[in-house]
């Protein structure tokens, strides 16, 4: 008879490849805040040093990428039971959870020193609030608790543009809290057009999302509710003078078009059976309105600048 | 016939082959990190001290 040998080449585990820690950063989230952050510091009225601009903007989206990683370990096991999630690093086995765990917390602390010595320690320390406002009380506390998750939660997608501000300005005035507010406002009917298409995903590993707890009829009215006021909100900065027309008009009309995307699906009764075609533009629509926004900020400073406009 | 193992100490060589590409390949990117961090700091430090004797 002969005795079974372990075969050390049976359990020699790979070491995670370098892309699969990228794509623990939710790279396309962060593009998001990347380009918001990067908004944010070009439309503040004081000019930064490139170097200390581009540290500024690394320093956000390591933070942001700090926070994803954080938000795909502990968020592991619901990842695995939903198609859209089931092939990320964790829950495919491809990585180990404290590797993932350990990056996470390098990423935000080294984020928040860097940012913190290079720039101030305002921003540094409002970024540090956004890793732990995403991390802790979105993923672990909200997230599981209350449909209300995605409200309160979408703070955390805020903060990009408010830090980019201070990181060129030093200081908070209300500009840049309009800016918190518009990306805050902006979420809800964002996700919430996300979840009508794949609620069935979050109802089966129990994330309390509104379709789920409250129903179709509730999230498409909410959906049509924060819609409609944030066409005022986004035109704001131009009411109260901190902005020109460029953005003024441009923020109106692209507005007015979210809540042209948002009609169809907030006045829909139920979609079953239905291929949710409305959704899935409103939740497109709603990326390119937030790109399109914070890039028309950037030109109306630009043409300030220039002697364009008054 | 009985089939003679692997030898215990020995993982079988395409096994070993993927864990040091994949070793390499990690090291580079961390090393392209360093490097670039280096740079970084160097460029930081470079236009503070610039911006306080300016």
């Amino acid at each position: 008879m002969m005795t079974p040998t372990i075969n050390p080449a049976a359990t020699l585990i790979l070491p995670t490849e370098w892309r699969d820690f990228f794509a623990l950063t939710k790279p396309r989230v962060m593009s998001l805040v990347v380009f918001t952050g990067l908004c944010g510091l070009l439309a503040a009225p004081v000019s930064i040093h490139p170097v200390l601009g581009f540290t500024a903007i690394l320093c956000i989206a390591l933070g942001a990428g700090g926070a994803a990683a954080l938000n795909m370990w502990w968020e592991a096991d619901l990842d695995a039971g939903m198609k859209r999630t089931a092939k990320r690093p964790l829950p495919a086995g491809r990585m180990d959870p404290i590797a993932a765990r350990d990056f996470g917390i390098g990423l935000s602390v080294g984020s928040v020193l860097i940012l913190g010595l290079a720039i101030g320690w305002l921003a540094a320390g409002l970024l540090a609030v956004s890793i732990v406002y995403y991390a802790v009380i979105y993923t672990i506390w909200l997230k599981p608790r209350t449909p209300l998750n995605i409200v309160i939660g979408g703070g955390a997608g805020a903060f990009p543009p408010l830090i980019g501000w201070v990181a060129a300005t030093g200081h908070i005035t209300a500009m840049p809290l309009l800016l918190f507010a518009i990306i805050f406002m902006w979420t809800p009917p964002h996700f919430w057009a996300l979840a009508l298409f794949v609620q069935s995903d979050y109802a089966k590993v129990g994330i309390p999302m509104l379709p789920v707890v409250a129903g179709e009829a509730t999230t498409r009215r909410q959906i049509l509710i924060y819609s409609l006021l944030l066409l005022p909100l986004a035109a704001t900065p131009w009411f109260i003078g901190a902005t020109g027309a460029v953005y003024g008009i441009a923020a109106l009309g692209l507005s007015a078009a979210f809540v042209g995307f948002a009609l169809p699906v907030g006045l829909r009764q139920s979609a079953a059976g239905g291929t949710m075609k409305a959704e899935r533009r409103l939740f497109w629509f709603s990326i390119v309105y937030l790109f399109a926004l914070f890039a028309v900020l950037v030109a109306d400073r630009l043409a300030t600048v220039q002697g364009w406009q008054g | 016939m009985t089939q003679t193992p692997p030898p215990p100490d020995m993982p079988n060589m395409p096994d070993m082959k993927q864990y040091r590409a994949r070793q390499r390949s990690r090291n580079i990117a961390l090393g392209l990190v360093l490097v670039f961090l280096v740079v970084l700091f160097y460029a930081i430090t470079f236009v503070r001290l610039g911006a306080q004797h300016g």
